[in-house]
């Protein structure tokens, strides 16, 4: 391949087969310097932030809505162009045509789309109405297949959140190749891998697979189509850093018109949109005000994004999260650092544009990153809470170095890989079901082996374990199993044409399954064995419904070898069954260790536990130590977590980290120097993922009596950043509960 | 060997330079009126370890420390333990780890001649500049501290001289400059710090049944600290 476009760029195998990273890793520049270079915001940028934020302000107002669109099916050409300020904006692109107004999609379930529209005092038009009636949805196909077990686990909560009504998201287009090869070139590819596999056996799989490919095929003449309604031809290379941002943005934008998965992430794109910058300044084209001024209209796009959610949902995972989760940092293979300057200028719109959850900024570290660039990190994770870091050593050997983040904590290879997500199990639930012997104490509900209801005065450890590995050997298979079930249908009736497109067509896939109520489980365990417990019975049904605990046990956030390591061996445990069951399409098992706000549910729904905790309180979130159990500091609550092992939840161990500001110091620098060190730390002793607030209690408490003096106060939460004053009262009131580590 | 231990915290950022591990040792021989840990003064509380024990839980942070934090050892007095402290900061030299001791520097011997051997950094409370004061509000002699202070230097041992700031006592610009003049006698006092007087402890007190002979003085604020700061430069 060869375009006039390409001018200037180092040669490489990039230029004959798709491979971003080969031109990455050929044309970028490492900066090791700090942040002195940055710019401001505009005068313009300032004005279309504030029109942006008069929208959010109109659509707070509208009961968390601005609009929908009833009349259409979200598609890549169903709407005209929208604009927030059409003079004025440098990269364009509305998901329908008007900025914050949503539109429906219902293909991963009608009802679904039905009941979001009415939960908003919308009704679906019946034009949508009529055309699902003769159409099967994801939904529709997945209930036509549940088995009777599959149901009851949904029914009681032991299987939750699972992506069966909705598009089930967690897929990265590698919408950097819009960019740097143009549709047409893309097209082309994937006509030449059709073709190649069309020469081959027609088994049901490569039927399959070039039917797909119709699809795919089909898509990318969309994506063109719709570039076109906005004025662009993108059948070519982007030519400037201006088209490359534009370019890259219109394959997200497609792909967030076709699909409501849940996390939309848009990927690792800094350091290529740096490659484009370099050039166009070095130029003389483009100064670096301009260049923040691109990125700033980036993010303000990526802030616009919103899908239609029903209030159900909204309880799982509050605050109207889309997961644009965007990867920054890290190291190359090659040891040179992957930091470059729009790294920086990415970071810096949580300045020129003021803090904000999206896009979800996620800093990949290692304690080899340039000193200059963790620091401005850390200062900016002191100033916004809306930053979170992950492993980039762990990661890097299992994904390379271009891979990035799916939602909050998933990696995966741009355009090479692709998860089936798989939602979460509550383990905790599920030593009540052992103890129980098949009946879940909350809803009722029969499932699983039956058995006698344990008789014991007071518990035995190993008699706990012996029955709970028969219950975890029994979910495992089954979730396995409905996962199958999930997958198999949406590939069948909401396949990602766009975002698939962007990928590889012989694409790994990978099943990530997940766990929540650890620290629940691990306490209860641990309570078991190290104190007394005697089981209280209810006397009319003869189930387990609460714990006398007598002695003191050893606590999952103390650093604490004796409890750490059983919660170390349930994830391997849990894995290790996991594994033994076949996935659809050969995926790969993975797991992981987080909630969302999903927490806060999960814990309503699970009886009274051994540990301590009341019916219906709260679970931790994602890897947390339970609330409050801390006693030995911060450090020692970090290394608890890290002994979690990421080889045994490869997609992603979650730890939301709250501390007083001046606990980490009494000047900025000490508190950045110092937060520095802690990141360090805690990624070299192998830990996954923290999320960073550096706030106190009571700014939150007050932000829960007058969340008008708030408006835009961002906090983490479990793997995403929220604004605060979307999370529902409850979520919110589960958030100033949790430890904040305090200054001794 | 054991020591008296009252607490440790895996995360101190207040205590010495950089992150710190700390450890608040049991017992302490003086009654200062602005004691904020009253309940680390009896030397039969707290929990007996080993120093090992207390090294290895010390270690496992060591990845944090970085190049400037490492462990300090607070109270209560630690001075008053030397054998335990000496033991301790000998398994901590040996592995790398960087020590430092937050004392009130009223007592000097040999032994503890030695610990400050082991020693990178000394936070040494230099509570008052007058001995008056230091015979109503702390209960020893201002002369003990400043021979400690002396010896210090002799040996050429990193020192923060730090003084909490108290109404009435010592907030004022003659006492503040007094600890300036400090800084230009002895080259080793790399770091002055003036802390605010606060009364979260007074639950402590009342838990304790003790009366918290602070009471009634107001806290010290930020800007307080900000303007007296000015007068150590």
């Amino acid at each position: 391949m060869n375009f006039e476009q390409w001018n200037g760029f180092v040669d490489g195998e990039w230029r004959h087969i798709i491979d971003v990273r080969d031109f990455i890793q050929r044309n970028y520049t490492p900066y090791h310097g700090d942040d002195a270079f940055l710019k401001g915001a505009t005068e313009r940028t300032k004005n279309l932030t504030k029109k942006f934020y008069d929208l959010c302000e109109e659509e707070k107002k509208n009961g968390g809505v601005l609009d929908i669109d009833t009349e259409h099916v979200s598609s890549l050409c169903s709407y005209a162009p929208g604009y927030l300020d059409k003079e004025n904006e440098l990269i364009v692109g509305v998901q329908t045509d008007a900025p914050l107004k949503r539109g429906v999609h219902p293909f991963g379930g009608i009802r679904m789309a039905r009941e979001a529209c009415k939960a908003y005092g919308y009704e679906l038009s019946q034009k949508v109405e009529d055309y699902f009636k003769y159409r099967t949805t994801h939904n529709d196909g997945v209930f036509r297949i549940y088995t009777d077990e599959m149901r009851a686990a949904r029914h009681c909560a032991l299987l939750t959140g699972l992506p069966d009504a909705y598009g089930r998201g967690r897929i990265i287009g590698d919408y950097r190749r819009v960019a740097l090869y143009g549709i047409d070139a893309l097209i082309e590819k994937k006509k030449e891998d059709k073709r190649l596999l069309g020469l081959e056996n027609a088994t049901a799989d490569s039927m399959n697979l070039l039917e797909e490919l119709y699809k795919q095929i089909e898509f990318l003449g969309l994506m063109k189509e719709m570039a076109k309604m906005y004025g662009f031809d993108i059948s070519r290379p982007a030519q400037n850093a201006k088209e490359a941002i534009q370019w890259t943005y219109f394959g997200y934008l497609a792909a967030n018109k076709e699909q409501n998965g849940a996390a939309m992430s848009f990927g690792r794109t800094s350091t290529f949109f740096d490659i484009y910058i370099e050039r166009d300044i070095k130029a003389g084209i483009l100064t670096e005000e301009e260049a923040q001024e691109l990125i700033d209209d980036l993010v303000l796009k990526l802030r616009m994004c919103r899908h239609l959610r029903t209030p159900d949902y909204n309880e799982l995972f509050g605050g109207d999260p889309m997961w644009i989760t965007e990867s920054v940092g890290g190291m190359g293979e090659d040891n040179r650092t992957l930091v470059t300057k729009t790294s920086f200028r990415m970071l810096n719109t949580l300045r020129t544009l003021g803090p904000a959850p999206e896009p979800n900024l996620t800093v990949l570290w290692s304690y080899r990153l340039p000193e200059a660039f963790k620091k401005f990190c850390a200062k900016l994770s002191i100033e916004t809470d809306a930053i979170q870091y992950e492993n980039d050593d762990l990661m890097r050997n299992d994904y390379g170095d271009d891979y990035a983040i799916a939602c909050c904590v998933s990696a995966m290879k741009v355009g090479k890989q692709m998860q089936f997500f798989g939602a979460r199990t509550n383990l905790a639930k599920l030593l009540l079901l052992t103890l129980n012997g098949g009946v879940d104490n909350v809803f009722g509900t029969k499932v699983g082996p039956q058995m006698e209801v344990m008789n014991d005065e007071v518990l035995d450890f190993d008699k706990v374990m012996e029955r709970f590995r028969v219950y975890l050997s029994w979910l495992c298979r089954l979730y396995v199993n409905t996962m199958n079930t999930i997958h198999f249908m949406h590939d069948k009736y909401a396949y990602e044409r766009t975002q698939l497109a962007l990928h590889n067509t012989d694409v790994e896939r990978l099943m990530a399954f997940g766990i929540a109520g650890l620290s629940v489980i691990a306490d209860s365990l641990s309570a078991i064995k190290y104190a007394k417990v005697s089981p209280i019975r209810d006397e009319e049904t003869g189930l387990i419904v609460d714990f006398k605990v007598e002695g003191d046990f050893p606590k999952f956030g103390n650093d604490d070898d004796r409890v750490d390591l059983i919660a170390q061996n349930l994830i391997r445990d849990t894995i290790t069954e996991l594994r033994k069951t076949p996935t659809y399409r050969n995926a790969i098992h993975t797991l992981s260790v987080l909630t969302i706000t999903s927490n806060v549910v999960y814990g309503k729904k699970t009886g009274a536990t051994p540990d301590g905790r009341k019916k219906g309180e709260p679970f931790a979130p994602g890897a947390n130590p339970m609330h409050n159990r801390e006693v030995n500091g911060a450090l020692a609550s970090l290394n608890s977590v890290a002994k979690l092992s990421y080889c045994d939840a490869r997609d992603g161990i979650s730890n939301t980290f709250s501390i007083v500001p001046e606990a980490l110091g009494n000047s900025m620098d000490d508190r950045a120097e110092n937060l520095v060190s802690i990141l360090n730390g805690y990624f070299l002793n192998n830990a996954h993922h923290i999320n960073v607030n550096v706030l106190n209690r009571e700014t939150l408490l007050k932000a829960y009596e007058h969340p008008e003096d708030y408006p835009n106060l961002t906090i983490r939460v479990s793997g995403y950043a929220v604004n605060f004053c979307k999370l529902s009262k409850e979520q919110q009131k589960e958030v100033i509960m949790r430890t904040f580590h305090e200054a001794v | 060997m054991t020591g008296r231990i009252h607490s440790f915290q895996s995360l101190g950022t207040a205590d010495g330079p950089g992150v710190r591990a700390v450890v608040f040792m049991q017992g302490c021989p003086l009654r200062c009126a602005c004691c904020h840990n009253p309940d680390t003064w009896d030397f039969n509380g707290g929990k007996e370890a080993t120093p090992e024990e207390i090294f290895l839980k010390i270690k496992r942070l060591k990845n944090y420390f970085g190049e400037s934090g490492g462990v300090t050892v607070s109270g209560g007095e630690p001075l008053m333990q030397p054998e335990f402290i000496k033991e301790l900061f000998t398994l901590c030299k040996n592995d790398g780890i960087t020590t430092a001791i937050d004392t009130s520097g009223c007592v000097l011997n040999d032994d503890i001649k030695n610990i400050l051997k082991l020693t990178d950094t000394v936070l040494l409370d230099y509570k008052y500049i007058t001995n008056e004061l230091y015979k109503t509000k702390v209960g020893c002699e201002k002369t003990k501290v400043d021979e400690f202070l002396e010896y210090l230097n002799s040996q050429n041992i990193d020192t923060w001289i730090r003084q909490v700031i108290i109404k009435d006592l010592n907030n004022n610009e003659s006492s503040v400059s007094a600890l300036k003049e400090l800084r230009e006698k002895y080259s080793c006092i790399k770091k002055i710090e003036l802390l605010p007087f606060k009364k979260l402890c007074i639950e402590k007190y009342e838990k304790l049944k003790l009366q918290f002979p602070l009471e009634d003085t107001p806290e010290t604020t930020k800007q307080e600290i900000e303007n007296l700061t000015e007068y150590l430069k």
